[in-house]
């Protein structure tokens, strides 16, 4: 039987949600597995609460709908907490990743979550410092990585994050965007 | 058989480089709303000169078609792509295109046909089609849209057939969703669609022949006789050059794709991305011991009738499931249940407890509890015996 991860992300329009989902499956190509990732789509503008979705697979992915019972959800805004339902359909033992400068005890508080695992790490604090901007998305595949440990490493998803941006911003953008993964990835916390 | 590279592509993306592969001689599109990536990443594939394609951007779909079918006359190898009303827009100039046998081939994004306004999947607007003398395929995933596009132009060109080809594959769900697609080479691609050489072209000056000439009451109707039994015949070449793709490529690239059908009591019929959900299904009813399957014709047009008379003809309930209405047919019902309940009359087999699902309409997501309720649906009607409501929707609000 085919091992399936299913993500979902939370995020705002405009902050990178979609593309850090196509980075984390461009990652596990090159690992030799399979994936989708898909945003929900709905009217298109700056701001707005989006969904996006990535599967990952070691065999072909059949399946072609959102994902209801997510492995695993990023919330990259976290002022999305109370106005989305970030935890809908999560798995009991699922894992939720939320950029935020709060623990994880208080995550799981305000979200009445006690299953499972959670992971937080200020992305907003480390995208502002690094990036000058609040696009926390690729960073939190920095965290996705180590949540999700053993399927795709932190080298690949930084070079799906070189190959992705590369053709879109300058070099030192990117540079800064991968050292922004790597903190993301050292700084953030679990429990 | 040569090795596939794999890149993330969405499936709009896969056709374009499938396209850029191909470098076809001609691609006249218009460029904008509702046409999709497709011709996008292929016009930047000419600025850049990585193919040598006479790209004509045009002012409607009316014209786009318009020019590929002068450029195809001439002589050119033609490519384009549309998507939902920019299909409709072209519906004049298909019936020209396949009256004229012009193997033109057409990727379609399938949206949604306005009013109301929606840029979503379904299949309203390749339905419309389906009767204009153009061979159909439906892609399940951004990789069979690639697959399918490259077989297409093969098909298309074949010298038996020269019948038009549309290439469709679900608009957002796998047109925009990226996934991880095996690219063949470059040159493999290019060996297995060879060159064009036309026998009868308008720029043959040599051998001048007249196309699309006035053909009145004397032998219009011999040439639409014509023209009916070159794609009633159509099957041996289309399967040939299946076969040779799958050679090629290594992907199974069956007419119809049957999972489970050797012993299934329940089957559904879907086509493309749905066809998938309903397959993951199908595997998990499967493994707790529930005899179904699932029936997916890549093949639409020709629709392959006595294939799927054989598979579904032992079931005790079939479902066929449309992303489609045709407006007006019995009890409102789709374009694909038409099709197989016709070719099951024809076969003699009257019997079979059949219904039809509308799912799906201007992208309303279908998901594995839907169909899980249709296969639910069918275990009852297979005991009961009664067939109940003939069409039946999924996921619609009550």
């Amino acid at each position: 039987m085919s091992q399936m991860l299913e993500i979902r992300w939370h995020g705002r329009a405009g902050q990178g949600v979609v593309t850090a989902g196509e980075s984390l499956g461009e990652a596990a190509m090159h690992k030799g597995l399979y994936f989708q990732a898909f945003p929900e789509y709905g009217a298109e503008r700056m701001g707005a609460p989006i969904k996006a979705y990535t599967r990952l697979s070691d065999d072909t992915i059949e399946i072609h709908a959102p994902i209801l019972e997510p492995d695993l959800v990023v919330v990259v805004n976290p002022n999305l907490i109370g106005i989305v339902d970030l935890t809908e359909g999560i798995k009991p033992e699922g894992t939720l990743i939320v950029n935020t400068q709060q623990t994880p005890a208080e995550i799981r508080q305000r979200l009445g979550f006690s299953g499972g695992t959670v992971w937080t790490v200020d992305a907003t604090g480390i995208a502002m410092a690094e990036l000058k901007r609040d696009i926390p998305s690729t960073l939190l595949l920095g965290v996705v990585v180590r949540a999700a440990e053993g399927l795709v490493d932190l080298e690949a998803v930084v070079g799906a994050t070189r190959e992705s941006l590369g053709g879109k911003l300058r070099p030192e953008v990117v540079e800064a965007n991968v050292r922004a993964l790597q903190r993301a990835h050292s700084e953030c916390v679990q429990g | 058989m040569v090795a596939s590279k794999y890149m993330p592509l969405d499936g709009a993306n896969a056709v374009s480089q499938a396209m850029r592969q191909i470098n076809p001689d001609v691609v006249a599109a218009y460029p904008i709303t509702p046409q999709t990536a497709v011709v996008q990443n292929f016009s930047q594939y000419v600025a850049d000169g990585i193919v040598n394609t006479e790209f004509i951007p045009v002012e409607s779909e009316h014209a786009a078609m318009s020019a590929c079918i002068g450029a195809s006359a001439a002589g050119a190898r033609v490519m384009t792509a549309t998507a939902a009303n920019g299909l409709a827009l072209m519906w004049e100039m298909l019936y020209i295109a396949s009256g004229m046998r012009l193997p033109i081939v057409l990727t379609v994004v399938n949206r949604a046909l306005s009013s109301p306004l929606n840029i979503h999947c379904d299949h309203s607007d390749g339905m419309g089609a389906r009767d204009s003398g153009w061979l159909q395929f439906y892609a399940e995933s951004g990789q069979e849209a690639y697959d399918n596009t490259i077989k297409s132009l093969k098909i298309a060109e074949h010298k038996d057939l020269l019948l038009p080809v549309m290439s469709c594959q679900d608009g957002f769900i796998t047109g925009h969703g990226v996934e991880r697609v095996g690219i063949l080479p470059d040159e493999a691609v290019r060996e297995f669609v060879g060159s064009y050489d036309p026998e009868h072209y308008l720029l043959d000056t040599d051998h001048p022949v007249t196309m699309g000439a006035w053909d009145f009451t004397d032998y219009y109707f011999e040439h639409k006789r014509q023209q009916s039994e070159a794609i009633n015949n159509s099957m041996p070449v289309i399967l040939e050059v299946c076969e040779e793709y799958e050679r090629l490529s290594e992907r199974p690239q069956p007419i119809l794709d049957c999972y489970g059908m050797d012993d299934a009591e329940l089957a559904v019929i879907v086509l493309s991305s749905t066809a998938g959900t309903a397959r993951s299904v199908a595997r998990r009813l499967r493994a707790q011991g529930a005899k179904v399957g699932v029936l997916k014709p890549r093949l639409y047009r020709p629709f392959p009738a006595q294939q799927i008379v054989d598979c579904i003809k032992n079931c005790k309930a079939v479902a066929v499931l449309d992303r489609a209405i045709s407006f007006g047919a019995p009890q409102g019902m789709g374009p694909l249940y038409t099709d197989v309940t016709s070719a099951l009359f024809v076969a003699g087999i009257s019997g079979l407890p059949i219904v039809n699902y509308i799912y799906g309409l201007g992208g309303r997501d279908t998901t594995p509890p839907m169909i899980e309720s249709a296969f639910a649906d069918l275990r009852v009607i297979a005991d009961s015996g009664d067939r109940g409501d003939l069409v039946r929707y999924l996921g619609l609000r009550a």
